[in-house]
């Protein structure tokens, strides 16, 4: 997306080149073009545009990829540092998301 | 989650197309339509069920192998575009949600696509206005009214549900592929390769909006790289920003605006009722400016903005909020408050600014939270310097 960047350098998405099967699901799924696939191997192309969303590993059928996956959300933080709980979402009580 | 929420105990075999009953979304008395549709009176009969009342969204119903579909219109009514505003300012949030199962838009064959949503209504209502003259099913999964890809973050969208509605809408009897398209966003809580291994229907992720439907079904189940990536243009950013103030200005906020208020009236003469009307208001002013330079104008200029961090951006947008406030106060401010205002508004812009990472299509977890472990301590330090010097400010004129 252009204008829309992130911090860089934070994301903690993996791949394990060796696994891949180049099934090319993870290229699909990602919003942000940050995989890609060529040769048969995912590669990725884009790893600041990671948001850390979890879809590329969630649907990787061999597990070659890797990525501690939540909500970028402050107040879902916030609530988390609070409780003590994992940050999730608070679609339903506030404008989050 | 809402507390005060029923526990979804109805989910399984509420009949779709039937509007839960205001009160109570669990009905007992109502036969389950995916279990027994041989029973359910012919199309010319009366659709009510006792305790349920028909959407008005719901054109006709048909007879299907798989039971009674309800076929939706694709032109939005009234009631579903005044739906959508007040759910842009989060007026009745949790109740805005459509009974889950299956659904058809136009004259769905055995060969038609099976096209898998969620069931908060405005994205359901998307969906199907986006699918005009388009004939296919729809699987409306049990997300309990949130979104596609807020539900998927929280796996409600997930491999366990399309599995199970999969199999209570009967599809293998319904249609004669093994294709269903989800929505690429589901792809967060949905596992391709699972939902195929558990009841043999093939995920095809589809595209990101619902949109690009018609375009993504015409290309043979085919999206673009275009139809794949996110994007975040103005109008989706301003149609965010009312439900980004109410989550500031509700009750919280009012009790802040009337802590500001008492606070405002302490000076010299230990309290004074002018100077609680004068100074609080114009803290209370103070800090809106700075909520509405943090909430909606750092959103819409987002793109322009320099720098990564939403609470550096933020801070910017209140910096410039802070000036123009300070050039245009009617009557003196003076240094004490002069500085009062030009510390608030920026802090309180910066963290409502931050605050708008949960809204992004963008921003990574591991990215908010380093840049909150930086800028809350800015943020705190400028809000509490600004505090005392308002106070101060009472007792130095």
């Amino acid at each position: 997306m252009n204008g829309f960047r992130y911090l860089e350098g934070v994301t903690t998405l993996a791949l394990d080149p060796d696994r891949c099967v180049g099934c090319g699901l993870c290229q699909a799924v990602c919003p942000h073009g940050v995989l890609a696939v060529a040769d048969g191997c995912a590669r990725i192309v884009d790893r600041d545009g990671c948001m850390e969303c979890g879809a590329c590993a969630r649907n990787c059928p061999v597990e070659a990829l890797a990525v501690s996956a939540g909500v970028g959300c402050a107040s879902a933080i916030i609530k988390s540092w609070l409780t003590g709980a994992p940050p999730t979402c608070g679609c339903d009580t506030d404008g989050c998301c | 989650m809402d507390a005060s929420r029923p526990p979804d105990g109805a989910g399984p075999h509420r009949p779709s197309g039937l509007a839960l009953p205001m009160t109570d979304t669990c009905c007992p008395s109502v036969t389950p339509a995916d279990e027994a549709p041989c029973c359910t009176p012919g199309s010319d009969a009366n659709d009510d069920l006792p305790g349920y009342r028909v959407w008005p969204f719901v054109e006709d119903w048909f007879d299907t192998p798989a039971g009674r579909v309800p076929r939706v219109r694709t032109r939005l009514g009234p009631a579903d575009l005044l739906g959508r505003w007040a759910m842009r300012w989060g007026i009745g949030r949790d109740r805005y949600r459509i009974a889950p199962g299956l659904y058809a838009v136009g004259r769905p064959d055995p060969a038609a696509p099976v096209l898998v949503t969620a069931n908060y209504k405005m994205t359901f209502d998307l969906v199907r206005r986006d699918l005009d003259g388009v004939d296919a099913w729809i699987l409306v999964l049990e997300t309990r009214g949130i979104n596609v890809w807020c539900a998927a973050g929280k796996g409600t969208f997930g491999t366990e549900e399309v599995v199970r509605r999969a199999k209570a809408a009967g599809l293998d009897r319904l249609v004669s592929h093994r294709k269903l398209v989800v929505p690429q966003l589901g792809a967060v809580g949905v596992a391709a390769h699972e939902v195929r291994r558990r009841c043999g229907f093939s995920v095809v992720y589809g595209p990101i909006r619902s949109r690009d439907l018609k375009a993504f079904l015409a290309a043979g189940l085919q999206a673009t790289p275009e139809m794949r990536r996110v994007r975040f243009p103005l109008g989706d950013r301003i149609a965010l920003a009312p439900v980004e103030l109410r989550g500031v200005l509700g009750k919280p906020g009012l009790v802040a605006a009337l802590a500001l208020v008492v606070l405002g009236g302490l000076g010299p003469g230990v309290f004074s009722q002018a100077a609680a009307a004068t100074r609080g208001l114009g803290a209370v002013a103070a800090t809106l400016a700075g909520v509405f330079a943090g909430a909606v104008a750092t959103p819409a200029l987002l793109p322009w903005l320099p720098w990564r961090a939403f609470s550096a951006k933020g801070a910017a947008v209140g910096a410039a909020a802070a000036a123009v406030l300070a050039a245009g106060w009617p009557g003196p401010l003076g240094a004490w408050n002069g500085l009062a205002v030009l510390l608030a508004v920026p802090a309180t812009s910066s963290y409502c600014a931050m605050n708008f990472t949960g809204s992004t299509p963008f921003t990574s977890p591991s990215g908010v939270e380093r840049e909150m472990r930086r800028a809350i301590p800015w943020q705190a330090a400028a809000a509490a310097t600004a505090g005392i010097a308002w106070l101060a400010g009472a007792f130095a004129a």
